[in-house]
């Protein structure tokens, strides 16, 4: 196939030529943006919360009035854990895909009073690693004797665990068995980490970074219930759990926002997120129906106009073949033209959302996939018209118009 | 003559109407996609109190006393500050917020429900333009004296009493009877635009100040007496003691001032400044200097308060309508360079370069009126999609008067440019050499 003859043709299209495969820079700078903006997105929506999120129901309180606390804890933990199909029961002040309750500035060094890190510290009882399904990674869990109850915020046992890549990036390269983090005046010792414990409000840039302290149930700790038991009976637990506290507590408010089946409270945490892929998604499919439709427009066009053309060439022995590839490598062209100019307009677009967005930038595995979906796009919508061009009999050439 | 190109227009459609279909959705689909996002982002940046937002200021400094020193002052008052200034009376009005839930036990038999409360001062309403139903405010002698006196929003009077008038009736609100005084009437101000605290870090995910105002107004002193465990704080530098918010190492509330004249901003921007400097002489503030002082609409900017995910949608759909418009662009200029022996005819039988320019124009601006009402159509459609979503502010998305003139209008200009080159191009045609070809 030789290219010249068709570059001497385009040159006689030049502003025809030009527009399309700005259209197509303009496509392709989007796609890979909007491609990226989704696989960000879909990447949050599938965190690993690092529990068992089908086999727990969660039960968020507010309004417990703090001189009955105690009591309420005992009775609806028994309550709780007395309906059937529930394995156990664990109460804390938080749990992935609630209200967050812990999150504290600490420090890694005694005497530097600059508060450097934050995390999310949750405070939970017994039963709190097991009900939830956290599995050890170093040192060990705690033991009875170092649940204690909550002074005011935290508990004063000075024991802490965890998440474990958290516990690398707090000391890179270190064992953080035996390490120190300071809070106020209080210090706690890390005495073992866990795989990993998602934080209550995951964003992009905070995810796992969340601690674990022991408490007991009571006073200060009586507002979120974490109730194991099988994905099948998880709604109706669900069901029966509500029922259990307006019977049994009527004067407590279920705070159902961050109520309920943990996998329901998953998909109501992304449901912005969702959304916003769907229409990204939504968005990506209009462009390349618009571009492609623009491609098949002016090809048609072409072929209309240039049918003498065509009908000489046949006439001079050119093939039906050849006829369709003339096409079709006339298409890869302008879309080849347009994608190099799209690229660079896809880092510049990357560059202007990342100032305002917080976006990470573009990787570049990104453009070669959205040049090579538009190559397909071009050579789909040139097909139609390229096989009507191909069609064209030979005798045209021995009409006049 | 316009008539006569109507006509010439109308028929070069009709002649290929696949391809009129096909210019005509490519702008109808454009205008759709940018016309949405557009009415969302004109919903959710237009100011919040017209004629009155450029009169309240918001007062902030640094109130911490720990090691990190922050760069930008808190978006908060600690309660001391705040309520120095406040009492000092220097603005035309003042008013302190603070916010939390409060339990509020509705009569007996129904389940208790927490309610979005703020504590505040009596020159809230008259300041944020507050519509009031039913009573009024509570007086500045209750509010001096703590009185259980309490505003409603209009959603919690129908909730609470199917919407009747209910001053002067009783409510449990976290064990506490309290008299209601006022009730609002309809009033959804977007953003909530009162307390904006967090906005500004919350990487644009900031739906939430779009949801409806607080359902309880309480004195603040009221609000500190029966609900003291319930209200939140932005952020501490030492550890609080429990309940005690007036004293608590915290930056936990908003004030806000009225100033009406530029020598009066000037002049509380002084005496904001010599607050500061007073206290930090004290020993009470420690930070250096770190003072501001922005109107509403500078504090809405700075809080980045219109969610990131819209702007993200108009950019997007502003792209996009870039796109459909090459489109449209290349297609006008294949369509009327094809006509080139029927403009030659005309050419060679006397029409002007600008009679075909206009000629060629008036086709364009027909597609953009198709396109125009295709668009509002998609615009309608696309507006009730952004409603199906999981946004605070679903609620308050339709289309207004100025805004469907817009798409129409926008929809002809973006066709008539579209149509502008390819028709130059046209007139450009040289009648003898067409007619050869003939």
């Amino acid at each position: 196939m030789q290219i010249q003859p068709i570059l001497a043709a385009l040159r006689r299209h030049r502003l025809a030529v030009f527009l399309i495969a700005m259209e197509i820079a303009m496509a392709c700078a989007i796609l890979c943006n909007a491609l990226f903006l989704v696989f960000n997105r879909v990447d949050m929506m599938r965190i690993n919360s690092g529990v068992d999120e089908s086999r727990l129901v969660v039960v968020s309180l507010q309004g417990v009035d703090e001189t009955q606390a105690g009591d309420l804890v005992a009775r609806l933990r028994a309550g709780f854990g007395g309906l059937a199909g529930v394995e156990s029961v664990a109460v804390a002040n938080a749990a992935p895909f609630t209200q967050r309750a812990g999150e504290i500035g600490f420090r890694l060094l005694a005497d530097d009073m600059h508060y450097n890190q934050q995390g999310h510290f949750y405070v939970a009882g017994p039963n709190f690693a097991s009900t939830l399904g956290l599995t050890l990674a170093s040192g060990r869990w705690f033991t009875p004797d170092e649940y204690g109850p909550i002074g005011e915020f935290l508990p004063r046992t000075p024991s802490v665990m965890v998440d474990a890549a958290y516990a690398g990036e707090l000391w890179p390269g270190q064992d953080p068995l035996g390490k120190q983090v300071y809070s106020d005046k209080e210090a706690y010792r890390v005495i073992g980490t866990y795989t990993s414990l998602m934080r209550p409000d995951p964003s992009p840039g905070a995810r796992h970074n969340t601690l674990l302290l022991a408490g007991l149930p009571g006073r200060h700790l009586s507002d979120v219930y974490v109730l194991r038991t099988t994905p099948e009976q998880a709604q109706r637990v669900w069901k029966q759990a509500r029922a259990l506290v307006a019977r049994m507590a009527p004067t407590v408010v279920v705070d159902l926002p961050h109520s309920g089946p943990m996998s329901d409270l998953r998909r109501a945490y992304f449901a912005a997120d969702r959304a916003m892929a769907g229409l990204l998604i939504g968005v990506i499919g209009l462009l390349l129906g618009i571009t492609a439709l623009g491609i098949a427009g002016l090809a048609s066009f072409w072929v209309q106009q240039r049918r003498r053309q065509i009908g000489v060439r046949r006439a001079l022995g050119a093939s039906r073949r050849d006829i369709l590839r003339y096409f079709q490598t006339e298409n890869f062209l302008i879309v080849s033209g347009g994608i190099v100019v799209g690229m660079t307009l896809a880092f510049g677009l990357n560059l202007a959302l990342m100032r305002v967005y917080e976006l990470p930038r573009l990787p570049w595995s990104y453009l070669p996939a959205g040049a090579v979906a538009l190559w397909l796009l071009g050579q789909l919508a040139v097909l139609g018209p390229a096989l009507r061009a191909a069609a064209v009999p030979p005798v045209v050439a021995t009409r006049s118009v | 003559m316009f008539g006569y190109y109507l006509d010439l227009a109308l028929r070069s459609l009709r002649r290929n109407a696949v391809l009129t279909a096909l210019m005509v959705l490519a702008i109808a689909v454009g205008i759709g996609a940018s016309m949405t996002t557009l009415t969302v982002m004109q919903l959710l940046s237009g100011d919040p109190l017209p004629g009155q937002s450029t009169r309240l200021y918001y007062p902030q400094l640094d109130p911490e006393t720990g090691a990190d020193v922050r760069r930008e002052p808190p978006p908060l008052l600690d309660y001391i500050s705040a309520q120095d200034l406040w009492r000092s009376g220097k603005a035309d009005r003042q008013t302190m917020i603070i916010d939390g839930g409060i339990k509020v036990q509705p009569q007996a038999g129904q389940s208790p429900f927490i309610a979005n409360t703020v504590g505040t001062t009596s020159d809230f309403f008259p300041m944020f333009r507050v519509p009031f139903r039913y009573g009024s405010a509570w007086s500045a002698a209750d509010e001096a004296g703590a009185a259980r006196q309490v505003v409603i929003s209009e959603a919690l009077n129908q909730r609470l009493f199917g919407g009747a008038d209910s001053v002067g009736r009783r409510i449990v609100l976290n064990g506490s009877s309290v008299q209601v005084v006022g009730v609002l009437d309809h009033w959804r101000p977007r953003p909530r635009f009162y307390l904006l605290a967090g906005a500004r870090h919350s990487g644009g995910n900031t739906s939430y100040f779009f949801g409806p105002p607080h359902d309880v107004y309480l004195p603040i002193r009221t609000a500190l007496d029966i609900n003291a465990g319930n209200f939140g704080w932005y952020t501490c530098w030492a550890k609080p003691e429990p309940k005690n918010l007036p004293q608590a190492p915290c930056e936990s509330v908003a004030l806000w001032v009225e100033l009406d004249t530029p020598a009066r901003v000037a002049d509380y921007r002084r005496y904001l400044q010599g607050y500061d400097a007073q206290q930090r002489a004290m020993g009470r503030l420690t930070h250096p200097a770190n003072v501001a002082m922005m109107s509403l609409p500078e504090w809405l900017a700075y809080q980045n308060v219109v969610p990131g995910d819209v702007k993200l949608q108009t950019w997007l759909a502003f792209g996009f309508l870039l796109v459909c418009l090459l489109n449209t662009v290349g297609l006008l200029l294949a369509k009327f360079l094809r006509r080139g022996g029927e403009i030659g005819v005309r050419r060679a039988l006397g029409a002007t370069r600008g009679s075909i320019f206009l000629q060629c124009l008036t086709e364009s601006g027909v597609i953009g009126m198709l396109g125009g009402i295709l668009g509002l159509a998609l615009t309608l459609l696309g507006l009730w999609l952004v409603r199906q979503q999981p946004v605070e502010y679903a609620d308050i998305v339709a289309l207004n008067v100025p805004m469907f003139l817009l798409t129409v209008a926008l929809a002809i200009v973006a066709a008539l440019l579209a149509g502008v080159v390819p028709a130059m191009r046209a007139s450009r045609i040289p009648p003898a050499l067409q007619l050869k070809t003939l």
